[in-house]
């Protein structure tokens, strides 16, 4: 018999890997490679330095910021008996590292980074349990200015790894709940909604709405702004609460080039599960692929859980789903006829 | 052609999906005629199991889809979008047992475990999770309403409709877990990048 002999395995486990996990081989590899290779220059360019971080980190580390979502998944024993995680995200550490390596550096700060991260999901095609990661954390600049900045390297990096068709939804984490807080829901209820809504159950949030017997314009409201999303539209004509409420994304919007802007969709439902985001939010999406292929946002707080309370803006591109919805475009969706 | 792939459930909820399908000025008339095919080009449909709607949708291989409650319910952690109750298809989602005493009461309070048949594990495990039961979950794929009356289990969650089925195979609801109707549900990618078309499809829904 010529190659592993499977049947002198005992435990039949020399041809398996941990679910969720997989082996790229050199045809893959090449094409990954090429695409982060054109993505780092992009980083670089834009004055982000390259960091690695360890892809163990002590469990308190991740205990420190709000991380409701993605909380490590995978935990093991160092030789002193210390729990010790595996990063479910690269913002965590490089927010650590920030604090401790640059506790005095004049801000703003720009890094960048390639790393794998590490997620207890389902496994199916573009959910991994160990996922490469491509992306920029921008520590010391604050909104409208950072995140406008943040969403060009964004645009620049997806047309260098060649992406045709993509959109950026821009959404405002603090939008829905501070509209439900001037509307005078109570908090328990706004846990509620907000749940609802990010489990993306619009029966559910209605069904939450109509039972707080608020008046019909202030239901209505409240129903319609997760739906509302479109070009920039969207932002106007509007008025009291949603006027303000939309407000942050105006600025973001008026800092923008044309290239970035047209890539844009207001998305006033979008809402991370993510508990750190404090501002705006994104996500990126293409037609060749039915999930995200990334996402980001400001967390002006999380530094702060570090001592070193600085503002932030980031963004973390799959490189697995963004290959995949290359691939797509490039075959193009032959069955789907005129799209 | 159409600009939505809209995937829709074979089965009980098949007949109304199409009848809505056409008030809503799709056409729906290649589907009816024909059994076997599975994909239509010029409405968009596709025709499938209740329980794959998700699937589909979920990957965004279709853009839209049609399918019952206990299938979200049991598939809960896909990630979609779900975005009308659209009241067609009602159903309980029940506990039942062999009329007379109660044997699923007996074996809980006698043997501490009550042993369930159902083709919903997930919604039977969290059901008597919630509220406090040890049950021990058997998943079956045909007929549920025969486990209770061969002594395979005691109790049954199952969905019914009018109750029919339950009652000639002489079983009774003994508790009720949800109401579960036809939801229409989007991949969430489709629903940003598609919004004024599945917006306009969902304003002529609230005018029919």
């Amino acid at each position: 018999m010529s190659g592993i002999d499977r049947a002198g395995d005992p435990n039949g486990a020399i041809d398996r890997i941990p679910n969720g996990t997989r082996d790229v081989l050199p045809d893959e590899m090449r094409e990954l490679r090429a695409m982060t290779d054109r993505i780092r220059a992009v980083f670089e360019h834009a004055g982000y330095g390259e960091v690695y971080t360890p892809a163990l980190e002590y469990e308190g580390t991740f205990e420190r910021a709000d991380t409701a979502g993605t909380r490590p998944a995978y935990r093991m024993f160092d030789e002193q008996g210390k729990v010790l995680v595996l990063r479910p995200d690269m913002t965590i550490p490089i927010a650590r590292l920030v604090a401790t390596r640059y506790p005095h550096a004049e801000p703003p700060l720009r890094f960048c980074y390639m790393a794998h991260a590490y997620r207890g999901v389902r496994p199916q095609r573009g959910q991994a349990r160990e996922f490469l990661q491509a992306g920029v954390e921008l520590i010391g600049s604050p909104a409208p200015e950072g995140t406008a900045e943040a969403l060009g390297v964004l645009c620049a990096s997806l047309d260098a790894a060649g992406l045709d068709s993509y959109s950026i939804g821009l959404g405002d984490a603090s939008l829905y709940p501070s509209l439900l807080e001037a509307v005078g829901v109570p908090p328990p209820s706004r846990e509620r909604i907000l749940t609802e809504l990010v489990d993306g159950d619009f029966v559910g949030v209605e069904r939450e709405v109509h039972e707080l017997g608020l008046s019909g314009d202030e239901s209505r409201l409240l129903l319609s702004v997760p739906r509302t999303r479109g070009g920039p539209e969207v932002l106007e004509g509007l008025s009291g609460a949603l006027h303000d409420a939309v407000g942050g994304m105006r600025e973001v919007h008026a800092r923008l080039s044309p290239r970035v802007a047209q890539r844009l969709i207001f998305d006033l439902g979008l809402v991370r599960s993510l508990g750190y985001y404090t501002g705006a939010v994104f996500q990126v999406y293409d037609p060749a692929y039915g999930v995200p292929i990334g996402s980001g946002g400001r967390y002006d707080e999380l530094l702060g859980s570090f001592g070193r309370p600085l503002p932030a803006v980031g963004f973390a591109l799959n490189v697995e789903r963004l290959h995949i919805a290359l691939t797509g475009e490039e075959r193009g969706r032959a069955p789907r006829g005129a799209r | 052609m159409s600009e939505l792939r809209i995937a829709v459930p074979r089965g009980a909820l098949f007949i109304d999906t199409l009848d809505l399908l056409d008030r809503l000025g799709i056409e729906t008339g290649e589907v009816r005629e024909n059994d076997r095919k599975l994909l239509f080009e010029q409405s968009g449909i596709v025709t499938m199991r209740p329980s794959d709607v998700p699937t589909y949708v979920e990957a965004g291989a279709a853009d839209l889809g049609i399918t019952g409650k206990d299938v979200l319910m049991e598939q809960s952690e896909r990630e979609l979008y779900e975005l009308v109750d659209l009241g067609y298809g009602q159903c309980r989602m029940v506990v039942a047992s062999v009329a007379g005493e109660d044997r699923a009461a007996e074996a809980q309070r006698r043997l501490g475990v009550v042993r369930i048949a159902t083709k919903y594990p997930r919604i039977a495990a969290r059901h008597f999770l919630h509220t406090g039961r040890q049950a021990e979950i058997v998943e079956v794929k045909g007929s549920v309403e025969l486990a209770p009356l061969t002594g395979l289990v005691e109790g049954i969650v199952d969905l019914t409709a009018t109750g029919t089925t339950l009652r000639e195979n002489g079983l009774v609801v003994r508790e009720e877990i949800a109401v579960c109707t036809a939801r229409l549900i989007a991949n969430p990618v489709a629903h940003k990048l598609r919004a004024r078309t599945i917006d306009g499809l969902l304003e002529r829904l609230s005018a029919v």
